[in-house]
């Protein structure tokens, strides 16, 4: 038993997952299990918890593929438009021909073009990851206001709303979206060499090469999977204000994402990464917003608070200040033994 | 001689970027009928004098090879706060003084981030512009209008223009738009005629080597984003003037505004070249684009969609002509 | 000779890094004026590092350093050139994309009383001073209009323009072509005349012998002597460079130990006229099933480029390689890879190790990229494969989950060559494969190269240490200046021969 516990913390998702958790009690206790109460209305779970895990399955997908692309000292942040886009795309498609399956995989075809734009810019033409997504970023809403002509567009549709509305076993269908696109993904990163080559890629790229690793394929793939994860959460947002609307769709989004990966403590300059850690890191982002709102914050303040969450955890991994750090350490130990 | 120098290969960037200015603007006076006339030309002045600010401040980061995507969340905040700071009565002038202080404080603060703990300046603007639109909201979440006089003296002030009887030359230039004016001269002036100016190209252009020559690289680093906060905090002051209210939800998106302002006028993003009054004209084209596409009557997003492929369209060849430029060193 | 006024004497200089690292060991280094003093030293023989030190970029730890008999310290390269000491790198280092005439006034540019910049002073002093250094260029264009050379000479035009009374030139002939080294020559020699000392970083043998005047070695961070160059003949330079005591040689005459194979060896890999890109010139080479072919050379005479033309990490420009008489075309490693080639290369730092992966991840790297993706190893196999190494090779560590950077360099290069030996190659290449590594496992390691050669391995072996080469090859190529300069085998494999190959140029 001991022996498991030890491996198990050395895992990168012990301590965010732990963090969670302990998020959950603060609010169990400060709300007087208000919190936790869980009701159960025509056969579906309600409560607090719950709208969690709903509202949080868009940041942990998009968590989950900006981990990798951070893992390659890389950044998308074209997510927010790709999921306008997708939005877009769905509910135009619904509306003219009430088809959801072929509006679902249309939207998600959308994402992933996206993506591979992202990777083959990156990788291919060799532009700065920030720069590259940068156009996507500026050109991804208007692409999607244009695919609305400009309007909010409403759809009428159950199946399309319940992909973010509707309930598999009592628990909200997005978190089944979740555990099966964040699954596959950690199964095909874990049960195949591509999360050593990622980890090696992002770790030293040079030495990769002379490993025999193909570096560009691997940018191509990671960015794929990030516009492809990004378009699914743009169905879940759009399914659940019933319609796409461009100017709001995942505004703002990557800011969260990329904080969601560095609680889960993954260095954004790239090199080791965890998938599950980033998803808990999600979790965690989305329970303090919830927090900070049934304490009667107003959500302002969360805004700032996550600017000094970013600043602060992105210091602590940033070499020159470890150094700096050490140096001091040093500094006041050699006073010690000499005063 | 000297006249020729002109004439450099970094000056054709600025060319192009001209010829494609005066190319939109011949087409839209050929398209549409009231389009060639002083006020259509003086309107992109008008009109976008604090995008321009802001571009030349951010032009300032951008020719060091750093990025700063704070300067919109800056805008918002310091319309806001003035706006807050007037209607509790307190004096235009020292609203103004206080916001550009916060603006050099805040720009300051993250390049010293930037510098002293090397971290990417993604990162830190971005946190920047969560704290500023965070502090916007926080101070209100409703937009608040501004009645002080002397806010209200420059937006509404304005010098007319009349070239001749008909109505195409006849046109008006806004007070405010004087101040951008003042800081395009004092930009142009500093980057092409202080040492400070010049080091700042020389950081861009290499920053090991700027600092093997002796040049003070954290000062230069810190002050370029300063000055970017500055300017943004300045065009926050000018947009107020336009608006003649402060909210926290404004110039969403307007750093990427900015930053495309400077690519399409011939600024690397790798550093080391680009000119503020490329950036202008950059603002110009956006400008026309946006008028061009009021004109036709259509969705106002495909302006963001063509200065997105004109972005995308300059990024590209920079990184073309940057890759032959590496192949024919290879094989010196 | 102490008599004679010296303008830079560095005594007892000392630097380290860390605990471990010892860059340089009381190294003593002189200067007079109107002289060209040569630095010459293999790897790690602590060049730059003295570099380093003299100009300010890193503080010595011991030692003195007198200019004019007066003595500095220099905390930073500002510092450095306002005393007099001024260095010109092998990536010039200057802007470019500022103008030439910026690029020699840049920090101290003539302004007026308000700070308004004085272009016109600019351009016309600059125009003047390139004039001395036989250069008329247009000082307004930009530097990258310029070639390699031209870059330089602006470096050293603003370096004397700073008034330096020493100069430092690092590596400044490599991207220069034979007229270009000239026209440098002739501005060192001008310099020369007027009183400067010139500290010339080299690794150019026939340069350093048509225009210095004494010759300082270096050897794995201690002082090994000054020389005056008309009396220091070419191979004995060489021995003093790779350590070996030159006068002793003739009495011990160590010969190659292994008799020239009798019969033909099947022809593994097979390079025609091959010509790397802007390195080796014209190579062809063979190597058999079951040979350890040598491969010798000073520091840039192409050994590591040879290899990596083979191993598809650079594109050949024209020539042909063959693997078992079929031609290939290698575009990526993976190819070479897949192919049965493995390639241990020199600078583990850069492009062996992963620093934040564990023994066993780094072991098992090339294996699995070999497997392809979808074919992941086992962690079974993998501690299998990691303990299996780490046995063979002695690596020291509590177990294969250690980071392989906290292990010392010498058990680093250990991960490494497992790493390549994992993939059961065909041909394998070897980079200075025992750099770093205690004499107990390098002979360990030689042993291994000649028992996988016994199994039909062929073996390419590069090194700067020619006797561990002799313990496994029959036959050696020596590299001068990315060419081949010469082939020995069998019995007439002796260091003095390999020597003088290498040192080339007429031996008197």
């Amino acid at each position: 038993m001991k022996y498991n516990i030890n491996k198990l913390s050395q895992k990168q998702a012990f301590w965010p997952a732990v963090i969670f958790l302990a998020i959950l009690l603060f609010n169990l206790i400060v709300t007087q299990g208000v919190f936790f109460r869980l009701s159960i209305v025509d056969g579906h779970l309600y409560g607090s918890l719950i709208d969690i895990f709903r509202n949080g399955s868009k940041l942990m997908l998009l968590a989950a593929g900006m981990t990798m692309v951070l893992a390659t000292g890389g950044t998308d942040i074209s997510v927010g438009s790709v999921m306008a886009i997708s939005g877009a795309i769905a509910c135009s498609i619904v509306k003219a021909v009430d088809n959801v399956a072929l509006a679902i995989v249309s939207a998600i075809l959308a994402g992933l073009i996206c993506g591979f734009w992202n990777g083959f810019l990156v990788a291919k033409i060799k532009i700065q990851p920030i720069v590259a997504t940068m156009i996507l970023l500026v050109a991804g809403r208007g692409i999607a206001q244009l695919i609305t002509s400009g309007k909010i567009v409403t759809v009428t549709s159950d199946a399309y709303y319940f992909i973010n509305g509707g309930y598999i076993l009592g628990l909200p269908f997005p978190l089944f979206i979740v555990i099966f696109l964040v699954g596959l993904l950690v199964l095909f990163v874990g049960q195949t060499a591509f999360g050593l080559f990622l980890e090696a890629v992002g770790i030293n790229p040079r030495a990769s090469k002379f490993a025999g690793i193909k570096v560009d394929h691997m940018l191509l793939v990671i960015y794929t999977i990030s516009g492809t994860f990004a378009a699914v959460a743009g169905l879940i947002e759009s399914s659940g204000i019933k319609g796409a609307d461009c100017n709001n769709a995942g505004l703002n989004i990557e800011m969260d994402a990329i904080l969601a990966v560095a609680i889960g403590g993954t260095n954004l300059m790239g090199g080791r990464f965890s998938i599950p850690a980033s998803v808990a890191g999600a979790l965690i982002v989305q329970s303090i917003t919830t927090t900070v709102l049934t304490q009667g914050v107003p959500a302002a303040y969360i805004r700032v608070l996550k600017a000094i969450l970013i600043v602060v955890i992105c210091l602590s991994q940033a070499p020159a200040f470890k150094e700096k750090l050490a140096a001091k350490r040093a500094a006041k130990s050699r006073k010690a033994v000499n005063g | 001689m000297e006249k020729k120098r002109k004439f450099h290969i970094k000056n054709i960037s600025l060319l192009i970027t001209v010829i494609l200015f005066v190319l939109m603007f011949v087409f839209g006076s050929v398209k549409y009928n009231s389009f060639l006339s002083i006020s259509t030309f003086l309107n992109l002045f008008n009109d976008n004098a604090y995008l321009m600010i802001a571009g030349i401040g951010v032009t300032f980061v951008l020719i060091t090879g750093g990025i700063d995507i704070s300067i919109a969340s800056t805008i918002a905040f310091t319309g806001v706060f003035s706006a807050y700071l007037l209607e509790r009565g307190v004096p235009s002038g020292f609203a103004i003084l206080i916001v550009l202080s916060l603006g050099v404080l805040l720009g300051s603060a993250q390049g010293a981030l930037i510098y002293y703990f090397r971290m990417q300046p993604f990162i830190v603007t971005l946190a920047g512009q969560f704290l500023m639109r965070g502090l916007c909201v926080v101070i209100s979440e409703e937009s608040i209008p501004i009645r002080n006089e002397f806010f209200k003296t420059f937006a509404l002030e304005k010098i007319v223009i009349q070239l001749g009887e008909s109505k195409a030359l006849t046109g008006k230039i806004y007070l405010y738009v004087f101040i951008f004016i003042a800081v395009l001269a004092v930009a142009v002036y500093v980057l092409k005629n202080t040492r400070f100016g010049r080091a700042v190209y020389a950081l861009g252009g290499n920053e090991t080597s700027a600092a093997l020559m002796g040049l003070n690289v954290a000062r230069i680093k810190i002050s370029v984003y300063a000055i970017s906060s500055f300017c943004a905090a300045l065009s926050g002051i000018v947009f107020s003037f336009y608006t003649l209210a402060g909210f926290g939800l404004q110039n969403m998106g307007l750093e990427m505004d900015a930053i495309s302002s400077a690519v399409i006028g011939g600024t690397l993003l790798s550093g080391g070249v680009g000119t503020v009054v490329g950036t202008t004209v950059g603002a110009m084209i956006q400008g026309i684009i946006q008028t061009i596409v009021t004109y036709q009557n259509l969705n106002t997003w495909w302006t963001k969609v063509t200065i997105a492929a004109l972005l995308c369209f300059f990024i590209v060849i920079q990184r073309i002509i940057a890759i032959r430029a590496e192949k024919l060193k290879g094989r010196a | 000779m102490s008599s004679e006024k010296r303008l830079l004497n560095a005594a007892h200089i000392s630097k380290f890094y860390g605990k471990a690292v010892i860059a340089l060991d009381d190294v003593q280094f002189d200067l007079k004026k109107g002289e060209i003093h040569a630095l010459l030293g293999e790897n790690g023989a602590g060049k730059s590092t003295l570099i380093k030190v003299l100009t300010g970029v890193e503080e010595r730890d011991g030692g003195t350093v007198l200019l004019n008999d007066r003595e500095v310290h220099p905390k930073s390269t500002q510092e450095a050139q306002n005393i007099g000491i001024s260095t010109v790198y092998q990536e010039v280092n200057l802007c470019p994309n500022l103008s030439v005439a910026e690029n020699i006034y840049i920090g101290r540019e003539p302004r007026n009383k308000i700070g308004k910049i004085n272009w016109k002073k600019i351009n016309v002093n600059a125009k003047k001073l390139l004039k001395r250094f036989n250069l008329d260029i247009n000082v307004s264009k930009n530097l990258d209009n310029y070639s390699v050379a031209v870059q330089q000479m602006v470096a050293i035009a603003r370096a004397c323009d700073v008034d330096a009374k020493v100069l430092i030139l690092d590596e400044p002939t490599s991207s220069l072509s034979a007229v270009e080294v000239e026209k440098l020559f002739e501005i060192m020699r001008k310099l020369r005349e007027s009183g400067m000392g010139i500290v010339f970083v080299t690794h150019f043998l026939d340069q350093v012998y048509e225009v210095s005047d004494r010759i300082t070695v270096l050897r794995n961070g201690q002082y090994v002597g000054s020389y005056h160059t008309e009396e220091l003949p070419r191979v004995e330079l060489v021995a003093k460079m790779i350590g070996k005591d030159y006068a002793s040689l003739n009495e011990s005459a160590v010969a190659g130990q292994l008799e020239e194979k009798a019969g033909k060896q099947e022809e593994l890999i097979a390079l025609t006229g091959v010509n790397g890109p802007g390195t080796i010139q014209d190579f062809n080479l063979k190597i058999g099933k079951g040979e350890v072919l040598g491969l010798s050379g000073l520091l840039g005479s192409g050994r590591s480029e040879t290899a990596r033309v083979l191993f598809g990490i650079d594109h050949i420009e024209s020539g042909s390689i063959f693997i078992k008489k079929e031609k290939v075309h290698f575009k990526h490693s993976l190819d070479a890879i897949r192919r049965g080639i493995a390639f241990c290369p020199e600078n583990r730092k850069t492009e062996g190790i992963i620093g934040e992966l564990s023994i066993r991840d780094n072991i098992v790297l090339a294996l699995q990229t070999k497997r392809g993706m979808f074919h992941k190893i086992s962690n079974k196999e993998a501690q299998e494969l990691a303990d299996k190494y780490i046995e063979r090779l002695a690596i020291k560590t509590p177990d294969a989950d250690q980071l392989i950077k906290n292990l010392s360099g010498g058990n680093q290069q250990k991960v490494i060559l497992a790493r390549w030996l994992a993939t059961e190659p065909e041909f394998l290449m070897l980079d200075e494969p025992t750099r770093g590594i205690d004499i107990g496992t390098k002979a360990e390691i030689q042993k291994i190269v000649i028992q996988l050669a016994g199994e039909g391995m062929a073996v390419l072996f590069i090194s700067s240490e020619i006797d561990e080469m002799f313990r496994c090859c029959r036959r050696m190529v020596v590299l001068r200046d990315m060419k081949q300069a010469g082939t020995l085998s069998g019995k007439e494999i002796s260091e003095e021969a390999v020597m003088r190959i290498m040192a080339g140029g007429e031996d008197e």
